[in-house]
């Protein structure tokens, strides 16, 4: 479940014509009625029991201090795990400044990567599908396998990346994944790997859609390619962008997958999703502190959830 | 029916189709030529080294080295992964998940995207709004309440081991359903508000429901954005590694992906069976891939071009 995937509502401007006409459910007869009520109520109650009553309970279990055990057990806590998490939780900080370092790297490397294998790619170049099929090839993988596979590629002893700067076997040699001091960075490496090919498939699928006569009118202007680019491609593409923008602050926040492959979400490896479920299941069990983190992290995440719906949706409400 | 006029389709046929401009001079491009080799070089390397290393035997690496060509290729390591690593159950488990869960998401999705899309009422948008958010969520927020939920939701021991929704598919299909049954539904929705009004329309004044039109009319129409999803889900889901991890304990039920953590451990003194490992794990979706890679590249770009 690490993938973000959004979609453009670029339809929301074409519907508005057959919105009007959309038949009023006042219309419809009593057993129609049923058929769409029932429609409409499963999948409804699916979300409300699966995803927001929990979104909720993990607030209000914030605020208590629980072992998991009995729910007779479960004793009001005030603030007290998030002084607890703010004060006296050693990885916390940590934690927190891997997320941002996480975002920063996916916005200054990854997706600009992304965009520009996009922009290359989209120039009728010879053997563009190849190029697409390689650099999309690691989305089509889980996290998880990204983890193993880069594993083979980081290792002290084994790996190719030290055989080829010449460091294996000798006291040189890094172990990529496990010493604290760079394995934040081999990580992001490794989720580069596939954020970018995912960036390139969607911008390229935009780039597609511009109108090709703005580009010519463009240059008969006398612009040139990086001109073009920024002064009237780019603009064009707000919609995508904005989706690009979302979905790359989305993954620095749900990154988990990788970390916990490699070492659990430890030394040197902190991020805030691992620090929840590090508290969640194992010895001595603290509900409370990880719904704490859980709620930080929800908190967080609403900030662009927020703003890409309330721009995704502005045109229809 | 085959007389009606084709919907116009959202971003159908994204990304790989027309490269062809008109009259856009060829002069060559070996800068842009080279950037583009060499980072294609450096993209294939660490999956290259996984099937070089997969090819190759323990005892060879160990004489001449991981980095070397010297000693026997073959598909030995492959053999003694998927026996020693029980893959056979792993792949199973998988399926056993990913069949349900893509065919309900897909199910509900599309009910909820028929009710909003092709009817106005009161809280339509309000409700696609919650779908839409619920799916961006990120999964560990909703860890610990789903856990406590599933552990106290008594089952009789003859459905499950543990009494309870944990260490059950149950519990991981319908979190995988729920979680992405948002997507979907923005996506359909969008896809089913281009198709005319007009079919329903008539079909409505012929008399037939709700789930006809739905069923009948809507569904049929809705097949390239269904096969689009249904495609991505499938490898998203078999992706999936967060849901069997919380709520399967025991390794005997655990699917592929999540399954791959234990054999991590397992293989850890082994570096050609852990790489065959992996490669095994890549094959379906590299299958899919390969198969239906327009499907795949349409779902994830479904609605992102104008339609």
């Amino acid at each position: 479940m690490a993938d973000t995937t959004l979609g453009v509502t670029s339809s929301a401007r074409g519907i508005a014509t057959p919105g009007r006409r959309r038949r009023r459910y006042s219309l419809l007869s009593t057993r129609d009625k049923l058929v769409l009520g029932a429609m409409v109520l499963v999948p409804t109650l699916i979300q409300l029991l699966l995803i927001w009553i929990p979104t909720v309970i993990s607030v209000m279990l914030s605020f208590v201090r629980w072992n998991g055990l009995a729910f007779s057990d479960i004793r009001p806590g005030g603030f007290a795990n998030y002084a607890y998490v703010f004060r006296d939780y050693p990885p916390f900080w940590p934690a927190l400044q891997h997320n941002i370092l996480w975002l920063v790297f996916l916005a200054v490397i990854a997706t600009p990567l992304g965009l520009l294998l996009a922009i290359l790619l989209d120039q009728n170049i010879r053997g563009t599908r190849i190029y697409q099929s390689i650099f999309f090839a690691p989305v089509m993988l889980s996290l998880v396998l990204i983890g193993v596979i880069w594993q083979l590629f980081y290792s002290q002893n084994n790996g190719l990346l030290n055989f080829l700067l010449g460091t294996s076997g000798t006291s040189r040699a890094v172990d990529w994944f496990g010493d604290p001091h760079v394995n934040i960075w081999a990580a992001l490496i490794a989720a580069t790997w596939r954020h970018a090919g995912y960036v390139m498939i969607l911008y390229l699928a935009g780039l597609k859609g511009v109108d090709p006569s703005l580009r010519e009118a463009a240059s008969l202007d006398g612009a040139n390619a990086v001109q073009t680019f920024f002064r009237v491609v780019f603009p064009v593409m707000r919609p995508i962008n904005i989706v690009i923008v979302v979905i790359t602050i989305i993954e620095s926040l749900r990154a988990f997958d990788i970390v916990y492959i490699i070492n659990r979400g430890t030394n040197g490896l902190e991020l805030i999703s691992a620090l929840v479920i590090q508290n969640l299941v194992g010895e001595g069990q603290v509900i409370g502190v990880g719904s704490a983190l859980a709620t930080i992290l929800l908190v967080v995440s609403l900030v662009p959830i927020i703003i890409y719906l309330s721009r995704t949706f502005k045109k229809e409400a | 029916m085959s007389s009606l006029s084709t919907p116009t389709k959202p971003a159908a046929g994204v990304a790989q189709v027309r490269t062809a401009k008109v009259g856009s001079m060829q002069r060559p491009r070996y800068g842009i030529h080279l950037f583009l080799i060499l980072m294609s070089i450096l993209w294939l390397i660490p999956l290259g080294w996984a099937v070089f290393t997969a090819l190759r035997s323990k005892a060879d690496t160990d004489r001449f080295g991981y980095f070397s060509f010297g000693g026997a290729f073959n598909f030995d390591n492959f053999v003694t992964a998927w026996n020693q690593g029980g893959f056979a159950r792993l792949f199973t488990n998988s399926l056993i998940i990913v069949l349900p869960s893509v065919i309900l998401t897909l199910l509900f999705a599309s009910m909820m995207a028929f009710a909003v899309s092709r009817f106005s009422w009161k809280f339509n948008i309000t409700l696609l709004i919650m779908f839409t958010a619920g799916n961006l969520l990120p999964p560990q927020v909703l860890a610990a309440p789903l856990f406590e939920m599933f552990k106290h939701f008594s089952l009789p021991y003859s459905i499950s081991g543990s009494g309870n929704l944990l260490n059950t598919y149950f519990a991981v299909i319908a979190v995988d359903t729920a979680f992405q049954v948002g997507f979907c539904t923005f996506v359909l929705s969008n896809y089913m508000k281009a198709l005319p009004q007009d079919l329903t329309e008539a079909a409505f004044v012929d008399g037939a429901g709700v789930w006809r039109q739905y069923w009948n009319i809507i569904m049929p129409l809705t097949r390239p954005a269904l096969a689009a999803l249904g495609t991505l889900e499938v490898i998203w889901i078999y992706n999936d590694f967060f849901w069997p991890l919380l709520f399967i304990q025991s390794g005997s039920l655990l699917p592929v992906t999540t399954g791959l953590n234990n054999l991590q451990g397992q293989f850890l003194s082994n570096y050609n069976l852990l790489a065959a490992g992996a490669i095994i794990t890549v094959i379906p979706t590299l299958v899919i891939y390969l198969a239906l890679q327009r499907q795949f590249v349409a779902g994830l770009t479904l609605g992102a071009s104008k339609g």
